[in-house]
């Protein structure tokens, strides 16, 4: 990275080369015209990072940053949407929605869709990888069609599968054709059941993605520690275990990572297939779902934002945690990359 | 690399030595394909079921819900096909995706350039912003969003959708692409100075060209999450002549709620074109992913 400072001449270069060694700008060229040069590249490299970046990083700062700050704002009132917010409550809000045992029961929900996720998904994906690494006829187009799930909207999947669920529908018909009728089941309204069923869709939507993920990562270790292996005479099993799992580590790391944070967030499927109303007498709902439903639907702006806070503050604890003790030897390079 | 172990596609490179260890290979390979053929079967069958059910009748549906169709009826298509309604959000859902698309790729195009290449103070704090942004999914910051776009007089265009989409879309193209840059050589820039290009012009007369690929794929991810982005348009969008398709689905389904057979038609045509663009770009999309979890 030694010469990404940008000036077009030989000598803007080589004082780039000292203010990036010691910075020491003054010291560097004693030349008049050069440094008069110099001045003039920094001035105008200066407009060009502003040109280049201002319009993604004022989007950013406006549409993501900003309404998250908002949020803190908002959540201190009681608020119907219209006009300034004047009716202030403090920490009302908040005090009201960590006692509501609502609240508590959708969070509860999202603990375990989180958990169950990384437990079902997680080995499920894995082994999956192991199997379609292999050199088998065909492995393009199964990657290719495991991947379809993962494409199609949530409305879409949430739709078809609300139909094929339905106590009347396609899944209980084919279990009574192949003779485990026995099986049926309301898969939907009942409590006993619901939250399976939305695990096994949820399992059927990610994992795909899940095993691309580790595909990739199994394709970025040397082919040579499997031979090297095999050599010592190690077998198929204690190789998977001493050399593929460690080494894949890094990317189920970050798979999980992107599963505990789609988890917290999870929305669409539920409010789908369940609605806001179904989804908490069937223990579906989730945090998300319990914000659209007190915020917007209820016309509680100030509620609602104190919803979104919540929601925040709890994924960025999670995310912190799970950054600190687990992520923190893969993060190191993605994050400070940019530094160097 | 597994697979010398464990499969017999090329036994006679593996000298017979270690017979015993070789032994899973015998078995390993046809189980490989069960499952591989069973894995497929449970990713593609619902899929299946809403494109046949669009070809069947309610009373067919209703008699055997799982059953291939008999006879084909095509009028299920037909009506949807031939509706202003479908072609209506179909358009909405192109435009909304098309420019999200461009105005992603545009920003995040120049913005990754800045933090790849050039050398200044606040280049790691623009990455590590843009990677936090990461952890702000667009669900949690919906019920502020809306009211920003509401402040804005925003709601209920198709302008209030992509503006947020291009925001929310800015991290993970900053993520892609910011490797994809930095790893142009430096002699390009460095031949490309001598022969008199600003850094500007050569941003413009070789990274742009060079980066294409990485682009490709974030154009891609990009415009399948805004085909696919649901909430968004559910808080912002309120009368159905501005309907994306995610939202005309589920109108569809619970107007129509009675008529089982048209809700799966309109929905298999409203997935098809994420599935065309898809099965056309696939290589890229599998490909990007994984470079993005490598970088």
């Amino acid at each position: 990275m030694n010469n990404t400072l940008g000036t077009e001449t030989a000598a803007g270069r080589s004082a780039q080369g000292a203010l990036q060694a010691g910075g020491a700008v003054s010291s560097a060229s004693p030349a008049a015209r050069a440094t008069k040069h110099r001045r003039r590249g920094r001035v105008r490299m200066r407009l060009e990072i502003t040109l280049l970046s201002g319009p993604a990083i004022i989007m950013f700062l406006a549409f993501v940053i900003f309404p998250v700050v908002l949020a803190a704002f908002y959540g201190f009132f009681r608020w119907k949407g219209y006009g300034p917010p004047t009716d202030f409550v403090g920490l009302n809000n908040y005090k009201l929605i960590l006692t509501d045992p609502a609240f508590q029961a959708v969070l509860w929900h999202n603990l375990w869709i989180l958990v169950l996720s990384l437990v079902i998904q997680g080995p499920l994906a894995i082994v999956l990888a192991l199997l379609l690494n292999q050199k088998i006829r065909g492995r393009a187009l199964i990657r290719i069609l495991i991947f379809v799930p993962y494409i199609i909207s949530e409305v879409i999947v949430g739709t078809g599968f609300s139909l094929m669920l339905q106590t009347s529908g396609a899944v209980n018909d084919l279990l009574e054709h192949i003779g485990l009728g026995f099986m049926a089941a309301d898969w939907l309204a009942d409590p006993n059941i619901a939250l399976w069923t939305l695990m096994a869709i949820i399992s059927w939507k990610y994992v795909g993605f899940a095993v691309i993920l580790m595909l990739a990562g199994l394709q970025s270790i040397p082919e040579e520690l499997f031979e090297a292996a095999q050599l010592d005479g190690a077998s198929y099993w204690q190789i998977q275990r001493r050399i593929t799992l460690p080494l894949l580590g890094p990317t189920i790391r970050i798979w999980a990572f992107l599963s505990i944070i789609g988890s917290l967030q999870l929305f669409d499927l539920v409010y789908i297939i369940w609605g806001q109303y179904v989804s908490g007498t069937a223990g579906t709902s989730t945090m998300a779902i319990y914000m659209v439903a007190q915020g917007r639907n209820a016309g509680n702006y100030g509620y609602g934002s104190a919803v979104a806070v919540v929601m925040f503050l709890i994924s960025l604890i999670i995310a912190l945690i799970y950054q600190r003790f687990v992520l923190r030897r893969d993060l190191q390079g993605a994050v400070t990359e940019g530094v160097h | 690399m597994t697979a010398t172990t464990a499969v017999p596609v090329r036994p006679a490179k593996q000298p017979k030595a270690r017979g015993q260890r070789d032994k899973p290979e015998k078995w390993g390979s046809p189980v490989t394909y069960f499952i591989a053929l069973l894995l497929i079967a449970v990713c593609l069958a619902p899929v299946v079921y809403i494109v046949l059910g669009g070809f069947r009748t309610n009373s067919q549906i209703s008699t055997n819900p799982a059953a291939f169709p008999s006879p084909w009826v095509f009028k299920n298509y037909a009506a949807v096909l031939t509706s202003t309604t479908f072609w209506g959000e179909f358009a909405n859902s192109i435009i909304v995706a098309l420019v999200s698309t461009i105005g992603v790729v545009v920003l995040g195009v120049m913005v990754s350039f800045v933090i790849a290449r050039y050398d200044f103070k606040f280049k790691g704090a623009m990455y590590s912003l843009f990677a936090a942004g990461l952890m702000f999914p667009m669900v949690i910051a919906i019920t502020p969003l809306y009211l920003v776009i509401k402040d804005l007089g925003l709601v209920d265009s198709l302008f209030g959708l992509i503006v947020p989409q291009v925001a929310f879309g800015l991290p993970t193209t900053v993520i892609i692409l910011v490797p994809f840059l930095r790893a142009i050589p430096n002699e390009i820039e460095e031949a490309a100075s001598i022969d008199g290009a600003s850094r500007l012009g050569f941003f413009f007369r070789m990274v742009i060209p060079l980066a294409v690929p990485g682009v490709v794929t974030v154009a891609i991810l990009s415009f399948i999450g805004s085909w696919n982005n649901y909430v968004l348009p559910l808080y912002i969008l309120n009368s159905q002549a501005n309907y994306t398709l995610p939202l005309g689905v589920q109108a569809f389904s619970s107007q129509y709620s009675t008529d089982t057979a048209a809700v799966l038609a309109f929905t298999s045509l409203a997935m098809l074109p994420a599935l065309i663009f898809f099965a056309i770009f696939q290589k890229r999309i599998v490909g990007g992913l994984t470079g993005a979890v490598k970088g």
